[in-house]
């Protein structure tokens, strides 16, 4: 539910967006699955090595990926398949089998005893 | 009585899911606040898939099998760890904070010296832990745990110690508070013993060249002290010493909240001795008679939400100092050849503010200005020798953070203003003037690339328009490349340039009867008559960490070279006489140090370190070995505390043991035979011993002794018995003129 809502929020922010001017510094945020802190530095090297985006900030907790980019350079979605390229899916994308297949054991966050663990202490 | 409800609880819950599940807790040994758990550490068993992360309390719950054997625990900014697991016994681990400090990053409880793994600079930390383990008085004396630092014995009368850094004297460093240059011009010599010890809350050493952004000033390296401040600091302190020595200290902190966004200290010092000693019947005090009263009053104001953050301080110092003969009276004496004395009276007062504004929406932009004025008066004779000299110092900088790109390009760049008027009046014999005027008007551009794994580079330059030393530009360059893991190189190149207080630097000499040589004075509008000094600075180094047995060590290899283009030679080599002249030939300094760090058990580490000094200098009788400078090093520290109760009880043990070896001393070949110092001194060995029993988290008192074994250097004073004639020189020390002295002293703080 929650990603259905933040999912549609970050369509509706790129559409009212991109109807206005593109901004030279646009906060942007979304959810990018990942379990630990090697996912965390994965994640936000992939941000970066992405040309236009400036700032990247991965929480562990929350799995939110606050970004900051020249929406004249770059645009959201890039982003988000670039980052599901190495093997970590976005709210839109979902990452190749063989870049999920090559993550860390500690990483592979679709593993359902991982998973569930993580459930477990959330709650 | 708690671990038995978890085990019981481990039982329990084993029997109702029939699976094996091993529960702990993971804290962050140097947090804020002991034994809070890591919201969010991840937990896994090696070569498995299996893992979890903590929640808000630390707690993990993790799935056993008996094939389970290693566990690893890592969070952000900590040190990843593997445990070892036998049993379903409940697990509690610390991390310890993996060293990512900021440049001006200010953390409080981390362990007590912190080699950076990932600075582009060779960054050593010193914080107030480290600053605990001896009870460092000032600022001066803060340095003798530390071996990248060393404390020489400047001169027999007054007691002061100079540091150096790299061979070189502190007049080659550049010595900062909270980033402002703050130990030069007038208060170069005795500038370090005017910052009490307990202000300090932690200091960075940087080797080889500096930082551009803080001017060019910089040879062998740069110190920087952080005040404690306000918001940090404990609610109200007090620190008493006494020494057996005649020393009394007393220092207290009070900070008060004024607003939300207003906090304010109060720090006040008081030293005084008023004990004569004359332990080795020279008829010379062993140590001065001395009186210092140094209030500061802060101001810090902090609004995160518009990211505005401020200090302003005011300071203001007295000092006074009488040595001598010990019969020596100023009211009756001063002036006359029949007792031989000498007064030092400081008075100084300095004001800074600072203004920082980091962007709210760009979290990686952020801007500052600095502005410090100071008036530092000292009024001084020696014997039949006047000193006076005032500095007004006025410094301002403006410095712009951001990035090219992304946040792996990060730049500085900015201007500064320095303006310095000194009033400087000597008197050996005939009286001068040497009253002038320096301004200076720079901006500097600092790249540093960092890819946030293995490589980074900070890359400076700055150019400067001074209005006696021209215009120039400084370059400086630091590499850091990470070849494994922990395995560290580094290399630095960078050049310096200063202007020589020569009177102020070696006031020493006007206790004695030597005789002033200025080669070119009165040439020009120069200082002095004197070109500028100007250095390159080259530097490696390769630090490694590893386990063994277990037990975190590391070990740090360096090696630095400083090149003199140009220098004012310090030239002591006529006993009659102190020259100073500009360098013709080479001055080189060449230092090599080796550091071992090791943790033995928990709460017990040892520290060695072995240095190698090659400086020698084109003097105009030749090329000589620099003077009172042993070329070996010998240097171990071993601390040990117990562990601490709940209300924080607990034992420190700290031993601190140097051996200094042969130092080549000035020529005294031309004095007459009772007049005579040997080429070379002897080695010897000091050891100094501290005990701290703390109690509570409110109350601990300490005890120590220095020189334990009572090395005592002999006939410090050459000419004693005649110090109004020509053979009278106080300045040729090379170890303690005090013997053993024992201290003590408590310290009491509320929060």
């Amino acid at each position: 539910m929650k990603k259905i809502v933040l999912v549609i929020s970050i369509l509706l922010i790129s559409i009212a967006t991109s109807a206005q001017k593109k901004k030279k510094n646009a906060k942007v945020f979304f959810d990018v699955d990942g379990v630990c802190m090697m996912c965390k530095s994965r994640i936000e090297k992939a941000a970066l090595n992405s040309k236009g985006v400036k700032y990247a900030l991965w929480n562990v907790k929350t799995h939110q990926l606050n970004l900051i980019i020249d929406e004249r350079k770059i645009d959201v979605s890039t982003i988000q398949q670039n980052i599901a390229n190495i093997g970590h899916d976005t709210g839109v994308f979902k990452a190749p089998k063989l870049a999920y297949d090559n993550l860390h054991g500690c990483c592979k966050y679709r593993d359902e005893e991982v998973q569930d663990d993580h459930k477990k202490e959330k709650k | 009585m708690k671990k038995y409800i978890l085990s019981i609880l481990i039982l329990v819950s084993t029997i109702s899911f029939s699976q094996e599940k091993l529960k702990g807790m993971i804290m962050d040994k140097n947090g804020p606040k002991n034994n809070q758990g890591i919201y969010g550490a991840s937990v896994h068993w090696l070569t498995t898939n299996v893992g979890v992360t903590t929640n808000e309390k630390g707690w993990f719950n993790i799935p056993y099998k008996s094939t389970y054997k290693k566990l690893v625990v890592s969070f952000v900014g900590f040190k990843t760890d593997t445990i070892i697991i036998s049993s379903l016994k409940p697990v509690h681990h610390f991390l310890r904070e993996n060293n990512t400090l900021e440049e001006v990053t200010i953390e409080s409880k981390k362990s007590a010296t912190q080699k950076s793994y990932l600075q582009s600079q060779n960054l050593i930390t010193i914080n107030s832990a480290e600053l605990l383990k001896a009870a460092c008085c000032n600022l001066a004396e803060s340095f003798e745990t530390n071996p990248s630092i060393d404390v020489n014995f400047s001169d027999a009368l007054t007691g002061t110690k100079q540091i150096q850094m790299l061979g070189l004297t502190s007049p080659y460093l550049l010595i900062t508070q909270e980033n402002i240059p703050s130990i030069r011009g007038a208060s170069q010599a005795f500038g370090l013993s005017f910052t009490p010890g307990t202000w300090v809350e932690s200091i960075q050493i940087t080797k080889g060249a500096g930082s551009v952004v803080n001017g060019y000033e910089s040879i062998s390296g740069q110190i920087n002290a952080e005040l404690v401040k306000p918001y940090t600091n404990h609610r109200f302190f007090a620190n008493a010493y006494a020494s057996a020595g005649g020393r009394l200290e007393f220092n207290t902190h009070v900070n008060q909240k004024v607003s939300d966004k207003w906090q304010t200290g109060l720090y006040i010092h008081g030293n005084y001795r008023g004990q004569k000693f004359d332990k080795n019947n020279d008829n010379f005090l062993d140590n001065p008679l001395a009186k210092q009263v140094n209030i500061m009053n802060r101001w810090q104001y902090v609004d995160a939400q518009k990211g505005w953050v401020s200090f302003i301080n005011f300071r203001y110092l007295d000092d006074n100092k009488q040595v001598g003969q010990f019969n020596f009276n100023p009211d009756f004496h001063k002036g006359s050849s029949t007792v031989w004395g000498s007064e030092i009276k400081t008075k100084r007062f300095d004001t800074s503010a600072k203004l920082g504004y980091v962007f709210p929406d760009l979290p990686f932009q952020s801007m500052g200005i600095q502005a410090a004025y100071s008036n530092h008066k000292q009024d001084s004779y020696f014997g039949l020798s006047d000193y006076n000299i005032q500095h007004q110092s006025f410094y301002t900088n403006f410095v712009f953070n951001s990035i090219i790109g992304d946040t792996r390009n990060k730049f500085k760049t900015g201007v500064n203003f320095t303006y310095d008027k000194y009033d400087e009046f000597v008197k050996v014999g005939l009286a001068q003037d040497f009253d002038r005027k320096e301004n200076s008007f720079g901006a500097f551009f600092e790249y540093a690339y960092d890819n946030a794994d293995d490589l980074s580079i900070t890359a400076g330059l700055r150019i400067d328009k001074h209005s006696l030393l021209g215009t120039f530009l400084t370059p400086r360059l630091h590499v850091r490349y990470t070849a494994w893991e922990k395995g560290v190189f580094r290399a630095s190149i960078g050049k310096g340039r200063r202007s020589a207080n020569i009177f102020a630097e070696n006031q020493q000499f006007l206790a004695s009867s030597r005789q002033i040589n200025i080669d070119g004075v009165g040439v020009g509008d120069k200082a002095y008559g004197l070109n500028p000094e100007v250095a390159w600075n080259y530097g490696v180094s390769f630090l490694q960490g590893y386990k063994l047995f277990g037990k975190k060590g590391d070990v740090t290899f360096d090696f630095y070279r400083t090149d003199f283009k140009n220098q004012v030679v310090v030239d002591w080599e006529n006993p009659q006489e102190i020259s100073f002249y500009n360098l013709n030939g080479n001055s080189v300094a060449n230092s090599f140090q080796l550091e071992v760090n090791q943790n033995i058990i928990p709460y017990f580490n040892t520290r060695f370190s072995y240095k190698h000094y090659d400086v020698s200098t084109d003097y105009k009788s030749g090329n000589l070995d620099k003077a009172l400078q042993a070329k070996h090093r010998f240097f171990a520290n071993v601390s040990f505390e117990t562990e601490k109760k709940e209300n924080d009880a607990h034992w420190k043990f700290d031993v601190t043991y140097n051996w200094i070896g042969e130092q080549r001393l000035p020529n005294t070949q031309t004095n007459a035979i009772e007049y005579r110092l040997p080429e070379l001194s002897d080695s010897y060995n000091l050891l100094n011993m501290q005990v701290t029993k703390v109690f509570s988290k409110k109350f601990e008192i300490y005890a120590g002794a220095e020189n334990i074994t009572n090395y005592k250097q002999k006939n410090p004073i050459l000419g004693s018995d005649d110090p109004f004639g020509v053979n009278f020189d106080t300045t040729i020390i090379y170890a303690p003129v005090f013997g053993r002295n024992f201290y003590t002293g408590l310290r009491f703080k509320i929060d």
